[in-house]
């Protein structure tokens, strides 16, 4: 039972992350492509989650961490590229 | 342009402590589990990229006021200053030694020069990645 549960709970994330790609793809904003980005990013959050159900172990929980980490980071570097065209400031002028 | 980005700060105060806690964590999981010297400095070097990204370059360095080449420099010291020691006692160079002892709070516990040597590697990983991305926005 929770061995179905878990194969299709894996295809339909796959479908999602596919459809993100197209996304990423086709978008036609950069916005667009930036919260398809971070979709990914969940997405594959959630699919180590249910991976680590499936092998029963405990081993995958600092990747989670780490992939929320870096996904978090890189939606703020891409949005403020977007909102600023600079990533890093020198010196703040406010 | 006024600039407004309350939120963001407020959230990386508490999220840089987070990422260094589990920095930290992950040095100190070590060789016998996933994690190790170089990880852990990569996800220490992560927390000061956020503070890069959130404040300005001037801002991080009043109030972290270390020079990181220096920090990437005393960090290949002592990696290498580990297998030297290693030479001196009439072992092979990066021979290792570890042994337990009683630690008041942790009972018993391994401790091994394999620390040392991983500590070496995080300081000169965390000292290049944030010295290369303070470089790459130099004159912006």
């Amino acid at each position: 039972m929770i061995e179905t549960m878990i194969t299709i709970s894996l295809v339909l994330f796959t479908i999602t992350i596919c459809i993100a790609v197209l996304r990423i793809i086709l978008g036609p904003s950069m916005p667009d492509r930036v919260i398809a980005l971070d979709m990914i990013g969940v997405n594959l959050i959630a699919m180590i989650a249910v991976v680590s159900i499936m092998l029963n172990t405990a081993a995958f929980f600092e990747v989670i961490l780490i992939l929320g980490i870096l996904s978090f980071i890189g939606t703020i570097a891409f949005s403020k590229s977007i909102e600023r065209r600079v990533i890093i400031e020198r010196k703040r002028d406010r | 342009m006024k600039i407004n980005d309350v939120i963001l700060q407020t959230v990386t105060k508490i999220v840089v402590f987070i990422i260094l806690t589990f920095g930290i964590e992950l040095f100190l999981a070590g060789h016998n589990s996933p994690g190790g010297g170089f990880i852990g400095g990569l996800v220490l070097s992560s927390a000061f990229v956020l503070l890069y990204l959130v404040h300005d370059i001037e801002t991080v360095r009043k109030g972290i006021p270390f020079d990181f080449k220096k920090i990437a420099a005393i960090g290949a010291f002592l990696a290498v200053g580990t297998g030297i020691g290693a030479v001196l006692f009439g072992e092979e160079f990066l021979t290792q030694a570890f042994d337990y002892f009683d630690l008041p709070v942790f009972g018993e516990t391994e401790l091994s020069t394999v620390m040392l040597f991983e500590a070496g590697v995080a300081l000169t990983v965390v000292g290049v990645v944030v010295t290369i991305i303070s470089t790459i926005s130099e004159d912006v």
